[in-house]
Protein backbone atom coordinates (compact mmCIF):
# COMPACT_ATOMS: atom_id res chain seq x y z
CA UNK A 1 0.00 0.00 0.00
CA UNK A 2 2.13 2.60 -1.33
CA UNK A 3 -0.56 4.53 -3.13
CA UNK A 4 -2.37 7.13 -1.23
CA UNK A 5 -5.98 7.03 -0.48
CA UNK A 6 -7.13 10.55 -0.53
CA UNK A 7 -5.31 12.53 -2.96
CA UNK A 8 -6.10 16.64 -2.92
CA UNK A 9 -8.68 16.17 -0.77
CA UNK A 10 -10.59 12.90 -2.69
CA UNK A 11 -11.28 9.67 -1.02
CA UNK A 12 -10.87 6.06 -2.78
CA UNK A 13 -14.78 6.45 -3.23
CA UNK A 14 -15.23 10.24 -4.49
CA UNK A 15 -16.10 11.28 -1.43
CA UNK A 16 -15.39 14.77 0.11
CA UNK A 17 -13.52 14.66 3.65
CA UNK A 18 -16.70 15.88 5.38
CA UNK A 19 -18.96 13.67 3.20
CA UNK A 20 -20.63 10.92 4.68
CA UNK A 21 -21.30 7.37 2.58
CA UNK A 22 -24.88 7.20 0.97
CA UNK A 23 -27.33 6.53 3.33
CA UNK A 24 -30.92 5.17 3.02
CA UNK A 25 -32.98 4.96 5.63
CA UNK A 26 -36.19 3.49 5.24
CA UNK A 27 -38.86 2.94 8.97
CA UNK A 28 -41.55 0.32 9.32
CA UNK A 29 -39.76 -2.70 7.79
CA UNK A 30 -40.79 -5.44 10.75
CA UNK A 31 -44.45 -5.39 10.82
CA UNK A 32 -45.05 -7.67 13.46
CA UNK A 33 -42.73 -4.37 15.74
CA UNK A 34 -44.20 -1.52 16.98
CA UNK A 35 -41.63 0.29 15.40
CA UNK A 36 -38.67 -0.85 13.04
CA UNK A 37 -36.19 0.87 10.68
CA UNK A 38 -33.57 -0.31 7.85
CA UNK A 39 -30.35 1.55 7.55
CA UNK A 40 -27.95 1.18 4.81
CA UNK A 41 -24.98 3.34 5.42
CA UNK A 42 -22.93 2.65 2.35
CA UNK A 43 -22.67 -0.42 2.66
CA UNK A 44 -23.27 -1.42 6.00
CA UNK A 45 -26.93 -2.90 6.74
CA UNK A 46 -28.55 -3.27 9.63
CA UNK A 47 -32.02 -3.61 10.84
CA UNK A 48 -33.61 -1.86 14.38
CA UNK A 49 -36.83 -2.97 15.68
CA UNK A 50 -38.79 -1.95 19.37
CA UNK A 51 -41.16 -3.47 21.00
CA UNK A 52 -42.89 -1.60 23.59
CA UNK A 53 -43.42 0.13 26.04
CA UNK A 54 -44.31 -3.75 27.42
CA UNK A 55 -44.31 -5.68 30.66
CA UNK A 56 -41.29 -5.84 32.36
CA UNK A 57 -39.69 -10.03 32.26
CA UNK A 58 -38.02 -10.56 34.91
CA UNK A 59 -40.89 -8.84 36.90
CA UNK A 60 -38.07 -7.73 39.50
CA UNK A 61 -36.20 -6.03 37.26
CA UNK A 62 -39.36 -3.14 37.17
CA UNK A 63 -38.64 -0.08 38.01
CA UNK A 64 -40.78 1.58 39.67
CA UNK A 65 -40.12 5.57 38.06
CA UNK A 66 -39.62 4.96 34.45
CA UNK A 67 -39.51 2.15 32.04
CA UNK A 68 -36.15 0.47 31.68
CA UNK A 69 -34.25 0.02 28.19
CA UNK A 70 -33.46 -3.72 27.11
CA UNK A 71 -30.96 -3.38 23.87
CA UNK A 72 -29.55 -6.03 21.87
CA UNK A 73 -26.28 -5.24 19.39
CA UNK A 74 -25.67 -8.56 17.49
CA UNK A 75 -23.79 -9.23 14.48
CA UNK A 76 -25.49 -12.22 12.38
CA UNK A 77 -23.25 -15.27 11.77
CA UNK A 78 -22.42 -14.31 7.77
CA UNK A 79 -22.47 -10.52 8.04
CA UNK A 80 -18.52 -10.62 8.35
CA UNK A 81 -16.12 -12.26 6.28
CA UNK A 82 -14.81 -14.26 8.71
CA UNK A 83 -18.36 -16.35 10.21
CA UNK A 84 -18.82 -14.46 13.52
CA UNK A 85 -20.30 -17.40 15.79
CA UNK A 86 -23.45 -17.02 17.48
CA UNK A 87 -24.06 -15.81 21.17
CA UNK A 88 -22.23 -13.92 23.89
CA UNK A 89 -19.16 -11.86 23.12
CA UNK A 90 -18.04 -9.18 24.61
CA UNK A 91 -17.52 -6.47 22.18
CA UNK A 92 -21.54 -6.86 21.31
CA UNK A 93 -22.21 -6.67 25.27
CA UNK A 94 -20.14 -3.38 25.24
CA UNK A 95 -21.77 -1.86 22.30
CA UNK A 96 -25.54 -2.68 23.95
CA UNK A 97 -24.34 -0.63 27.28
CA UNK A 98 -22.96 2.38 25.01
CA UNK A 99 -25.84 2.52 22.91
CA UNK A 100 -28.44 1.70 25.87
CA UNK A 101 -26.79 5.20 27.53
CA UNK A 102 -26.98 7.16 24.56
CA UNK A 103 -30.52 7.23 24.18
CA UNK A 104 -31.01 6.50 27.97
CA UNK A 105 -31.96 10.44 28.52
CA UNK A 106 -33.28 10.88 25.29
CA UNK A 107 -36.28 9.08 25.93
CA UNK A 108 -39.11 9.76 28.12
CA UNK A 109 -38.50 7.02 30.04
CA UNK A 110 -40.15 8.63 32.81
CA UNK A 111 -43.38 8.33 31.33
CA UNK A 112 -43.77 4.72 31.32
CA UNK A 113 -43.10 3.34 34.53
CA UNK A 114 -42.72 -0.39 35.58
CA UNK A 115 -42.13 -1.05 31.90
CA UNK A 116 -39.99 -2.31 29.53
CA UNK A 117 -38.33 -1.27 26.03
CA UNK A 118 -36.44 -3.49 24.02
CA UNK A 119 -34.36 -2.28 20.96
CA UNK A 120 -33.17 -5.08 19.10
CA UNK A 121 -30.29 -3.57 16.29
CA UNK A 122 -29.06 -6.77 14.02
CA UNK A 123 -26.19 -6.34 11.28
CA UNK A 124 -27.18 -7.77 8.63
CA UNK A 125 -23.68 -7.05 6.58
CA UNK A 126 -20.60 -5.22 7.99
CA UNK A 127 -18.42 -2.68 6.17
CA UNK A 128 -17.25 -0.62 9.02
CA UNK A 129 -19.20 2.06 11.66
CA UNK A 130 -21.91 -1.37 12.63
CA UNK A 131 -22.34 0.91 15.75
CA UNK A 132 -23.26 4.38 14.08
CA UNK A 133 -25.39 3.01 11.43
CA UNK A 134 -27.04 0.59 14.18
CA UNK A 135 -27.67 3.60 16.71
CA UNK A 136 -29.11 5.76 13.48
CA UNK A 137 -31.57 2.51 12.46
CA UNK A 138 -32.52 2.05 16.50
CA UNK A 139 -33.66 5.88 17.07
CA UNK A 140 -35.64 5.47 13.95
CA UNK A 141 -36.97 2.39 15.21
CA UNK A 142 -38.34 4.33 18.36
CA UNK A 143 -39.73 6.96 16.75
CA UNK A 144 -41.27 4.70 14.75
CA UNK A 145 -43.03 2.98 17.55
CA UNK A 146 -44.20 6.29 18.65
CA UNK A 147 -41.99 6.64 21.85
CA UNK A 148 -41.91 9.95 22.70
CA UNK A 149 -37.89 11.49 22.95
CA UNK A 150 -36.36 14.96 23.18
CA UNK A 151 -34.91 14.44 19.46
CA UNK A 152 -33.49 11.98 17.36
CA UNK A 153 -30.55 10.76 17.66
CA UNK A 154 -28.22 10.59 15.04
CA UNK A 155 -24.57 8.71 14.89
CA UNK A 156 -21.79 8.74 12.93
CA UNK A 157 -17.79 8.33 13.05
CA UNK A 158 -15.40 10.64 12.03
CA UNK A 159 -11.54 10.24 12.44
CA UNK A 160 -8.21 10.74 10.99
CA UNK A 161 -6.43 9.10 7.83
CA UNK A 162 -3.27 10.00 6.28
CA UNK A 163 -3.21 12.74 8.06
CA UNK A 164 -6.62 14.14 6.55
CA UNK A 165 -9.86 14.47 9.40
CA UNK A 166 -12.52 12.78 7.29
CA UNK A 167 -15.92 11.68 8.21
CA UNK A 168 -17.86 8.39 7.91
CA UNK A 169 -14.35 6.14 7.42
CA UNK A 170 -14.82 2.84 5.06
CA UNK A 171 -13.09 0.02 6.17
CA UNK A 172 -10.32 0.35 3.58
CA UNK A 173 -9.41 3.68 5.43
CA UNK A 174 -9.75 2.44 8.90
CA UNK A 175 -6.86 0.15 7.83
CA UNK A 176 -4.60 3.17 6.85
CA UNK A 177 -1.45 2.53 9.24
CA UNK A 178 -2.22 5.89 10.93
CA UNK A 179 -5.99 5.59 11.09
CA UNK A 180 -8.06 6.68 13.77
CA UNK A 181 -12.22 6.38 14.61
CA UNK A 182 -14.11 7.92 16.75
CA UNK A 183 -17.69 7.04 16.79
CA UNK A 184 -20.20 9.70 18.14
CA UNK A 185 -24.24 9.86 18.78
CA UNK A 186 -25.69 13.16 19.34
CA UNK A 187 -29.04 14.30 20.06
CA UNK A 188 -28.49 16.54 16.77
CA UNK A 189 -31.04 19.17 17.82
CA UNK A 190 -29.08 20.22 20.70
CA UNK A 191 -25.50 19.20 19.72
CA UNK A 192 -25.16 17.27 22.81
CA UNK A 193 -23.06 13.87 22.65
CA UNK A 194 -24.27 10.73 23.87
CA UNK A 195 -22.14 8.49 22.73
CA UNK A 196 -18.19 8.80 22.05
CA UNK A 197 -15.41 6.33 21.68
CA UNK A 198 -12.14 6.27 20.27
CA UNK A 199 -8.95 4.45 20.25
CA UNK A 200 -5.88 5.08 18.30
CA UNK A 201 -3.49 8.08 19.14
CA UNK A 202 -4.61 11.31 18.31
CA UNK A 203 -3.31 14.87 19.90
CA UNK A 204 -6.11 16.57 21.91
CA UNK A 205 -6.42 19.21 19.29
CA UNK A 206 -7.18 16.27 16.61
CA UNK A 207 -9.82 15.16 18.86
CA UNK A 208 -11.48 18.70 18.89
CA UNK A 209 -11.26 18.71 14.94
CA UNK A 210 -12.58 15.58 14.51
CA UNK A 211 -15.48 15.62 17.19
CA UNK A 212 -16.55 19.16 15.37
CA UNK A 213 -16.92 17.01 12.08
CA UNK A 214 -19.01 14.15 13.36
CA UNK A 215 -21.08 17.02 14.68
CA UNK A 216 -21.71 18.02 10.83
CA UNK A 217 -22.31 14.32 9.53
CA UNK A 218 -24.97 13.77 12.45
CA UNK A 219 -26.85 16.92 11.35
CA UNK A 220 -27.14 15.59 7.89
CA UNK A 221 -27.66 11.98 9.07
CA UNK A 222 -30.42 13.84 11.10
CA UNK A 223 -32.45 15.19 8.44
CA UNK A 224 -32.70 11.68 6.28
CA UNK A 225 -33.91 10.14 9.47
CA UNK A 226 -36.65 12.97 9.53
CA UNK A 227 -37.55 12.07 5.57
CA UNK A 228 -37.59 8.49 6.33
CA UNK A 229 -40.54 9.26 9.29
CA UNK A 230 -42.17 11.38 6.96
CA UNK A 231 -42.19 9.28 3.82
CA UNK A 232 -43.38 6.21 6.38
CA UNK A 233 -46.86 8.37 7.45
CA UNK A 234 -47.55 9.62 4.38
CA UNK A 235 -47.38 6.37 2.79
CA UNK A 236 -49.74 5.37 5.47
CA UNK A 237 -52.08 8.20 5.24
CA UNK A 238 -52.55 8.21 1.03
CA UNK B 1 -27.12 2.17 48.21
CA UNK B 2 -27.09 5.24 48.72
CA UNK B 3 -30.54 7.18 50.26
CA UNK B 4 -32.07 9.96 47.30
CA UNK B 5 -31.32 12.78 49.92
CA UNK B 6 -27.67 12.01 50.30
CA UNK B 7 -27.28 11.90 46.24
CA UNK B 8 -29.11 15.48 46.49
CA UNK B 9 -27.20 16.26 49.20
CA UNK B 10 -24.21 15.24 47.17
CA UNK B 11 -25.31 17.12 43.64
CA UNK B 12 -25.79 20.00 46.15
CA UNK B 13 -22.23 19.94 47.54
CA UNK B 14 -20.89 19.04 44.18
CA UNK B 15 -22.28 22.15 42.57
CA UNK B 16 -20.46 23.96 45.36
CA UNK B 17 -17.24 22.44 44.78
CA UNK B 18 -17.85 20.81 48.27
CA UNK B 19 -16.52 16.89 48.06
CA UNK B 20 -17.65 14.42 51.49
CA UNK B 21 -13.81 14.51 51.81
CA UNK B 22 -12.54 18.15 51.36
CA UNK B 23 -11.21 17.08 48.22
CA UNK B 24 -11.22 19.50 45.37
CA UNK B 25 -13.35 18.52 41.78
CA UNK B 26 -10.06 17.88 40.42
CA UNK B 27 -8.04 16.46 42.92
CA UNK B 28 -7.38 12.30 43.92
CA UNK B 29 -7.31 10.40 46.40
CA UNK B 30 -3.93 8.95 48.17
CA UNK B 31 -2.62 6.61 45.90
CA UNK B 32 -0.53 3.64 46.74
CA UNK B 33 0.94 1.16 44.40
CA UNK B 34 2.52 -2.36 45.69
CA UNK B 35 4.33 -4.04 43.18
CA UNK B 36 4.93 -8.15 43.20
CA UNK B 37 1.53 -9.07 45.11
CA UNK B 38 1.71 -12.64 44.00
CA UNK B 39 4.94 -14.87 43.05
CA UNK B 40 3.76 -17.01 40.27
CA UNK B 41 2.69 -14.03 37.93
CA UNK B 42 4.97 -12.47 35.56
CA UNK B 43 4.02 -9.37 37.02
CA UNK B 44 1.52 -7.94 39.67
CA UNK B 45 0.39 -4.92 41.21
CA UNK B 46 -2.25 -3.51 44.06
CA UNK B 47 -3.29 -0.06 43.54
CA UNK B 48 -4.95 1.51 46.47
CA UNK B 49 -7.22 4.54 45.60
CA UNK B 50 -8.33 5.97 48.59
CA UNK B 51 -10.83 3.24 50.01
CA UNK B 52 -10.98 1.54 46.16
CA UNK B 53 -8.45 -1.31 45.61
CA UNK B 54 -7.37 -3.59 42.66
CA UNK B 55 -5.12 -6.00 41.86
CA UNK B 56 -4.12 -7.00 38.33
CA UNK B 57 -1.89 -9.55 37.17
CA UNK B 58 0.41 -10.40 34.21
CA UNK B 59 0.35 -14.25 32.76
CA UNK B 60 2.62 -15.15 29.72
CA UNK B 61 2.62 -18.41 27.15
CA UNK B 62 2.79 -19.23 23.84
CA UNK B 63 0.36 -19.09 21.09
CA UNK B 64 -0.14 -18.54 17.69
CA UNK B 65 -0.39 -14.65 16.21
CA UNK B 66 -3.59 -13.32 14.93
CA UNK B 67 -3.74 -14.07 11.09
CA UNK B 68 -3.82 -10.35 10.54
CA UNK B 69 -0.69 -9.75 12.49
CA UNK B 70 1.74 -12.29 12.22
CA UNK B 71 4.84 -10.95 13.55
CA UNK B 72 2.84 -9.51 16.65
CA UNK B 73 2.69 -10.87 20.68
CA UNK B 74 -1.02 -11.16 21.55
CA UNK B 75 -2.74 -9.45 24.67
CA UNK B 76 -5.87 -10.97 25.84
CA UNK B 77 -7.54 -9.12 29.45
CA UNK B 78 -10.39 -9.57 31.65
CA UNK B 79 -11.76 -7.37 34.50
CA UNK B 80 -13.79 -9.50 37.30
CA UNK B 81 -15.67 -7.34 40.32
CA UNK B 82 -14.91 -10.24 42.92
CA UNK B 83 -17.93 -11.01 44.94
CA UNK B 84 -16.41 -9.86 48.18
CA UNK B 85 -15.99 -6.04 46.39
CA UNK B 86 -19.34 -4.58 47.17
CA UNK B 87 -22.52 -5.98 48.62
CA UNK B 88 -24.20 -5.59 44.97
CA UNK B 89 -21.32 -7.70 43.17
CA UNK B 90 -22.47 -11.77 42.51
CA UNK B 91 -20.84 -14.74 40.95
CA UNK B 92 -21.00 -15.81 37.45
CA UNK B 93 -20.05 -14.38 34.04
CA UNK B 94 -19.06 -10.82 33.35
CA UNK B 95 -21.85 -8.15 33.55
CA UNK B 96 -21.47 -5.54 31.15
CA UNK B 97 -20.42 -3.06 33.71
CA UNK B 98 -17.02 -5.56 34.12
CA UNK B 99 -17.14 -6.23 30.20
CA UNK B 100 -16.34 -2.36 29.34
CA UNK B 101 -13.83 -1.84 32.14
CA UNK B 102 -11.86 -4.84 30.70
CA UNK B 103 -12.29 -3.47 27.27
CA UNK B 104 -11.40 0.21 28.22
CA UNK B 105 -8.45 -0.49 30.28
CA UNK B 106 -7.01 -3.00 27.56
CA UNK B 107 -7.52 -0.22 24.33
CA UNK B 108 -6.31 2.08 26.69
CA UNK B 109 -2.81 0.02 27.19
CA UNK B 110 -3.20 -1.64 22.93
CA UNK B 111 -3.35 1.54 21.32
CA UNK B 112 -0.74 3.19 22.81
CA UNK B 113 0.93 0.01 22.15
CA UNK B 114 2.49 0.92 25.90
CA UNK B 115 4.04 -3.24 25.13
CA UNK B 116 6.33 -3.11 22.27
CA UNK B 117 4.15 -6.15 20.48
CA UNK B 118 6.35 -6.48 17.78
CA UNK B 119 9.25 -7.98 20.13
CA UNK B 120 7.12 -10.44 21.36
CA UNK B 121 7.28 -12.49 18.24
CA UNK B 122 9.47 -15.65 18.03
CA UNK B 123 8.35 -17.38 14.73
CA UNK B 124 6.24 -14.98 12.52
CA UNK B 125 3.08 -16.75 12.00
CA UNK B 126 3.83 -19.51 14.41
CA UNK B 127 4.85 -18.81 17.31
CA UNK B 128 4.46 -15.36 19.64
CA UNK B 129 4.36 -14.57 23.50
CA UNK B 130 0.46 -13.80 24.61
CA UNK B 131 -0.03 -11.65 27.56
CA UNK B 132 -3.01 -12.10 29.43
CA UNK B 133 -3.63 -9.00 31.36
CA UNK B 134 -6.26 -9.88 34.41
CA UNK B 135 -7.90 -7.58 36.35
CA UNK B 136 -9.91 -8.36 39.90
CA UNK B 137 -11.75 -5.60 41.96
CA UNK B 138 -11.33 -6.22 45.82
CA UNK B 139 -12.64 -3.44 47.09
CA UNK B 140 -14.91 -1.01 45.33
CA UNK B 141 -15.24 2.63 46.43
CA UNK B 142 -15.26 4.18 43.27
CA UNK B 143 -13.29 5.37 39.64
CA UNK B 144 -12.57 1.54 39.34
CA UNK B 145 -11.78 2.64 35.44
CA UNK B 146 -8.86 4.27 36.79
CA UNK B 147 -7.42 2.62 39.43
CA UNK B 148 -7.56 -0.96 37.11
CA UNK B 149 -5.52 1.58 34.34
CA UNK B 150 -2.84 2.04 37.15
CA UNK B 151 -3.02 -1.54 38.23
CA UNK B 152 -2.41 -2.75 34.79
CA UNK B 153 0.61 -0.62 34.06
CA UNK B 154 1.99 -1.21 37.09
CA UNK B 155 1.70 -4.84 36.54
CA UNK B 156 2.84 -4.44 32.85
CA UNK B 157 6.21 -2.57 34.39
CA UNK B 158 6.75 -5.05 37.01
CA UNK B 159 6.53 -7.97 34.73
CA UNK B 160 9.85 -10.29 33.70
CA UNK B 161 9.59 -12.34 31.03
CA UNK B 162 9.80 -16.22 31.70
CA UNK B 163 12.72 -18.04 29.51
CA UNK B 164 12.00 -20.72 26.47
CA UNK B 165 14.37 -23.61 25.33
CA UNK B 166 15.61 -24.67 22.28
CA UNK B 167 11.80 -26.60 22.27
CA UNK B 168 10.07 -23.53 23.16
CA UNK B 169 9.35 -25.06 26.64
CA UNK B 170 8.53 -22.38 28.85
CA UNK B 171 10.63 -22.12 32.40
CA UNK B 172 8.53 -19.89 34.75
CA UNK B 173 11.01 -20.31 37.21
CA UNK B 174 13.47 -18.20 35.20
CA UNK B 175 12.33 -14.86 34.39
CA UNK B 176 14.69 -12.61 33.28
CA UNK B 177 13.70 -9.46 31.33
CA UNK B 178 11.09 -6.82 31.30
CA UNK B 179 8.53 -6.97 28.95
CA UNK B 180 9.39 -4.92 26.02
CA UNK B 181 7.71 -1.18 26.85
CA UNK B 182 7.66 1.41 24.13
CA UNK B 183 5.37 4.38 26.40
CA UNK B 184 2.89 4.46 29.81
CA UNK B 185 -0.42 5.25 29.03
CA UNK B 186 -3.23 5.60 32.06
CA UNK B 187 -7.16 6.18 31.98
CA UNK B 188 -8.39 9.57 33.73
CA UNK B 189 -12.33 9.25 34.16
CA UNK B 190 -13.80 12.77 34.34
CA UNK B 191 -17.61 12.62 35.63
CA UNK B 192 -20.24 15.66 35.19
CA UNK B 193 -22.54 17.05 37.71
CA UNK B 194 -24.61 19.78 36.52
CA UNK B 195 -21.90 22.05 34.63
CA UNK B 196 -19.22 20.88 37.35
CA UNK B 197 -16.24 18.24 36.07
CA UNK B 198 -15.22 15.86 38.51
CA UNK B 199 -12.42 13.62 38.89
CA UNK B 200 -11.78 10.31 40.97
CA UNK B 201 -15.50 10.07 42.25
CA UNK B 202 -16.08 7.52 45.46
CA UNK B 203 -18.55 4.57 45.24
CA UNK B 204 -21.21 7.39 46.93
CA UNK B 205 -20.26 10.12 44.01
CA UNK B 206 -20.98 7.73 41.49
CA UNK B 207 -24.21 6.83 42.78
CA UNK B 208 -25.23 10.28 42.62
CA UNK B 209 -23.97 11.28 39.19
CA UNK B 210 -23.41 9.11 36.43
CA UNK B 211 -22.30 10.06 33.48
CA UNK B 212 -18.64 10.55 32.51
CA UNK B 213 -15.91 10.24 30.11
CA UNK B 214 -12.61 8.15 30.37
CA UNK B 215 -9.33 8.91 28.52
CA UNK B 216 -6.45 7.56 28.28
CA UNK B 217 -3.60 9.01 27.72
CA UNK B 218 0.33 8.40 27.11
CA UNK B 219 3.62 9.61 28.49
CA UNK B 220 3.84 12.04 24.75
CA UNK B 221 0.69 13.60 25.96
CA UNK B 222 -1.15 11.64 22.89
CA UNK B 223 -4.94 9.93 23.49
CA UNK B 224 -4.89 6.54 22.96
CA UNK B 225 -8.61 5.71 23.76
CA UNK B 226 -11.97 7.43 25.05
CA UNK B 227 -15.60 6.22 26.45
CA UNK B 228 -18.39 7.46 27.29
CA UNK B 229 -20.25 6.26 29.84
CA UNK B 230 -23.84 6.66 31.41
CA UNK B 231 -26.82 8.44 30.59
CA UNK B 232 -26.08 12.31 30.33
CA UNK B 233 -23.76 14.10 27.64
CA UNK B 234 -20.91 16.15 26.38
CA UNK B 235 -20.74 19.44 24.80
CA UNK B 236 -17.54 19.04 22.23
CA UNK B 237 -16.15 21.92 24.89
CA UNK B 238 -16.40 19.74 27.37
CA UNK B 239 -15.05 16.90 25.97
CA UNK B 240 -12.00 19.53 25.15
CA UNK B 241 -11.30 20.28 28.21
CA UNK B 242 -11.61 16.61 29.75
CA UNK B 243 -8.91 15.91 27.24
CA UNK B 244 -7.14 19.02 28.81
CA UNK B 245 -7.36 17.25 32.65
CA UNK B 246 -6.62 13.87 31.27
CA UNK B 247 -3.66 14.99 30.14
CA UNK B 248 -2.67 16.96 32.66
CA UNK B 249 -3.41 14.06 36.04
CA UNK B 250 -1.81 11.63 33.70
CA UNK B 251 1.51 13.63 33.51
CA UNK B 252 1.17 13.77 36.99
CA UNK B 253 1.07 10.66 37.78
CA UNK B 254 3.27 9.43 35.22
CA UNK B 255 6.15 11.41 36.81
CA UNK B 256 5.01 10.68 40.98
CA UNK B 257 4.92 7.03 40.24
CA UNK B 258 6.54 5.54 37.55
CA UNK B 259 10.10 5.40 35.72
CA UNK B 260 9.08 6.64 32.32
CA UNK B 261 9.65 4.18 29.14
CA UNK B 262 9.86 7.02 26.51
CA UNK B 263 13.10 5.65 23.93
Amino acid sequence: MSEKLINKGIRPDGRKLDEIRPLKIKAGVVDRADGSAYVEFGTTKVISAVYGPKKVHPRHMENSKKAILKVRYNMIPFSVYDRKRPGYDKRSVEIAKVVSEALENVIFLEEFPKSAIDIDMEIIQADAGTRVAAITAASVALADAGIPMRGLISSVAAGRVEGNIVLDLTKEEEDASDAIDLPVAMLARTGEITLLQMDGDASVDEIEKIVRMTEKGCKDIEKIQGKALIEKYNANTA
Amino acid sequence: MTAKLTKDYIVNQIKRNIRGDDRKLDEMRELTIERGVSANAEGSARVKLGKTEVIAGIKMDLAEPYPDSQDKGVLTSSAEFLPLAAPEFEAGRPGEVEVELGRVVDRGIREAEVIDFKKLCIVEGEKVWRVFMDIVVINHDGNLMDASGLAAMAAILDAKMPTIDKDYKIDYNKREKPLPLTTIALPITVMKCGNKLIIDTTADEEEAIDTRLTVTTNESGNISSMQKGGPGGFTVEEIVEICKIAGKKTDELIKKHFKSKKN
